[in-house]
């Protein structure tokens, strides 16, 4: 087996749907996943994402729809006839067996004889040689954790599930692990599959994330673009932050919409709005704006969106200091500043102006509430 | 963007000369009742079993190291040393062919019915355990439907089941299964439900997951099962006295017969012991067999 070129092939979901009771914890998922991709399932808890993870694996059946490798339909075979494996959330290594046999059930599974050299190859490749012949309960959370991707990884599947692989880890060996799972990708070439509800791990990890919530999928595409173009008010709000303002399309100047909101119109490129009705939303993120003095007013670009208002709250994070602004309208907005500046912060209380590009704004459809 | 700080647990102050006071004085209660219906009662029948008789008066006993006392007994009884072992094993494995799809199914499927089917698993130990046994004369007598189901396959020796090794041994079986169950039932229960479709995802079928995880795993319960049900089976003298004949007799009615009836207290004594010493050695034997050494 090693050391021989695999067909990896694509995984496709149709209409997949998954309903306990009457509630659709999966709601007609159509999605393919590009093979040899990092992809990420991104939402909170309840979206929906453990549960598409859980029917690709085998462990729960779909109410409808159909998964498919390449052109082969896997919906009716059971998890142990699968060519996928999963890494899960608490790993669930076997606890009776050494670390050795943890990695070697699979093979031995398959009745594999020789399973020495592929095992051994598999610890190197985690790092973990020296802890062969230990317990799982001996080994550190993260140790624990590579154990579990040499568990799933070393019997080549198509497709590697991994269920919240990292949520039991501390802050900075989270932050090693994910670098070690994207360099593991890169040399297996396995389709890694991940779901996360850390919008920076998804980012920091996947080529391609889907934004899930409530069942379907938000937006799909890679972290960057996501970021900078979010198509949804909750992908807005769920990857990282934004800021919304209400208004209304008054019509077009040039490859522009121009969006009035509270007395202030609003430049949105056309091509950077998926609002469909004049009623829309007009976003951009915090560390696109620029806090300036209100008399220092004048020194915006006449291009630029603005937005003038009270400093309420100024807390600074070193890299940067975030900054909430109250509208005239009685808005909160955030904004985070480079503390590139010496000095010169503006403090609680201060009048301000808020400016940013029109390329850094973005329109979203206003579906109301 | 947020900093991140480490900080360290402060630990405390360990008051170790108070903790330790404190753990003697929790312990003296249970050592002090250990002392008097233990220890005590322990040395007391040692002493008997090796007394000697008194010269010229029937039934009187006097301090003495007759270790006679101890191989006539065995040289005498023997025979319902090893039945009680063949039978307590018997019941043993029985229980635990029943217990275990039993608890097993309680422990994995149960879901929110788990109490009560545990409460229906004690629920006959809420009636005394004589009791049950003197039903067990009525379910197995001569003319009840068991025996005659078993006559009509012609599949009794002796033509009925009372009175027999079969009753004492169905008796054993019935009144020790709970203790089979709930050890079952716990190592079962803490069986986390992923590794078993950890081991489903890793291409084992049902039969090889139970065979290389959840047996291993309810190893623990087993073994604590299996001890609990042997070494009072092997003890029990009120199954073969009201399920069995004369010829079933187990080493608990050797024991209660001498005690009570002959009035032989050295042998009696002599046998509690051989009895007590052959189950600990039995034990420790199983448990490194079971290589379950935790359990100690």
């Amino acid at each position: 087996m090693a050391g021989a070129i695999k067909q990896v092939e694509d995984l496709h979901l149709l209409n997949l749907t998954k309903k306990f009771g009457d509630v659709a914890a999966v709601d007609d998922l159509t999605l393919t996943i590009p093979a040899g991709s990092f992809f990420a399932l991104l939402g909170a808890s309840g979206c929906g994402k453990t549960t598409t993870l859980r029917m690709v694996a085998g462990l729960e059946d779909p109410t409808s729809g159909t998964i498919k490798i390449g052109s082969k339909d896997i919906t009716n075979l059971r998890a142990f006839q699968r060519p996928v494996n999963t890494v899960f959330q608490s790993y669930a290594l076997f606890p009776h067996l050494d670390i050795f046999e943890n990695v070697a059930f699979g093979l031995r599974r398959r009745g594999i004889k020789d399973v020495k050299t592929p095992v051994n190859q598999m610890l190197e490749l985690v790092e973990l040689s020296a802890m062969a012949r230990r317990k799982p309960t001996q080994l550190s959370g993260g140790q624990q954790q590579r154990v579990a991707v040499a568990r799933a990884l070393i019997n080549e599947p198509d497709v590697l599930l991994l269920d919240e692989p990292l949520g039991a880890l501390d802050l900075k060996l989270r932050r090693q692990m994910q670098i070690e799972l994207k360099r593991i990708q890169r040399e297996v070439g396995t389709t890694f599959v991940h779901v996360t509800h850390d919008q920076e791990e998804a980012m920091t990890m996947a080529d391609t994330v889907a934004i899930m919530n409530a069942g379907r999928i938000e937006q799909l595409g890679n972290p960057a673009d996501i970021y900078e173009l979010p198509k949804t008010v909750f992908v807005a709000n769920f990857l990282g932050q934004s800021n919304l303002i209400h208004g209304t399309a008054q019509g077009h100047s040039g490859d522009d919409i121009l969006v009035a909101a509270y007395g202030q119109t609003y430049v949105v490129p056309a091509a950077r709005s998926s609002a469909t009705g004049d009623n829309m939303i007009v976003g951009v993120r915090p560390e696109k704006m620029t806090v300036l003095d209100a008399p220092d007013g004048h020194r915006a670009p006449e291009s630029h969106n603005k937005i003038s208002g009270r400093v309420t709250d100024v807390s600074y994070a070193g890299v940067s200091t975030q900054y909430l602004v109250r509208t005239p309208w009685d808005q909160e907005l955030t904004v985070f500043e480079q503390n590139v500046i010496v000095g010169d912060r503006c403090s609680v209380g201060d009048e301000v102006l808020l400016h940013w590009a029109p390329e850094h704004t973005f329109g979203l459809e206003n579906l109301g509430g | 963007m947020s900093p991140i700080l480490v900080a360290g647990p402060s630990k405390p102050v360990v008051v170790a000369k108070r903790r330790s006071r404190t753990g003697y004085l929790l312990l003296f209660p249970g050592m002090t009742w250990l002392a008097i219906f233990f220890a005590i009662p322990f040395v007391t029948l040692f002493m008997t079993s090796l007394q000697e008789p008194v010269p010229g008066k029937m039934g009187k006993y006097q301090a003495g190291f007759q270790l006679s006392n101890y191989t006539n007994a065995m040289a005498e009884y023997w025979p319902q040393f090893l039945r009680s072992f063949i039978y307590a094993g018997i019941a043993t494995l029985l229980a635990l062919v029943i217990a275990y799809p039993l608890a097993y199914f309680i422990a994995m499927k149960g879901g929110k019915w788990r109490p009560l089917l545990l409460v229906l698993v004690i629920a006959p130990s809420f009636a005394s355990f004589l009791l049950r046994t003197y039903a067990w004369r009525t379910i197995l007598a001569d003319e009840g439907p068991i025996t005659s189901f078993f006559n009509a396959l012609h599949l009794l020796p002796d033509d009925r089941i009372l009175n027999t090794g079969i009753a004492v041994v169905a008796g054993l079986t019935y009144n020790f299964l709970p203790f089979m169950i709930l050890p079952l039932y716990a190592a079962l229960e803490k069986i986390d439900p992923r590794l078993i479709e950890a081991s489903s995802d890793l291409y084992s079928s049902a039969v090889a997951t139970f065979r290389k995880i959840t047996w291993p795993l309810s190893l623990p319960g087993v073994v604590a099962g299996t001890l609990l049900t042997f070494i009072p089976a092997a003890g029990d003298y009120i199954n073969a006295e009201l399920l069995g004949s004369t010829k079933d007799r187990m080493i608990g009615n050797v024991i209660q017969t001498n005690f009570i009836e002959f009035r032989d207290y050295p042998t009696a004594s002599a046998l509690s012991f051989v009895l007590m010493a052959a189950i600990l050695v039995m034990v420790f034997t199983y448990i490194r067999r079971a290589g379950t050494e935790d359990l100690l």
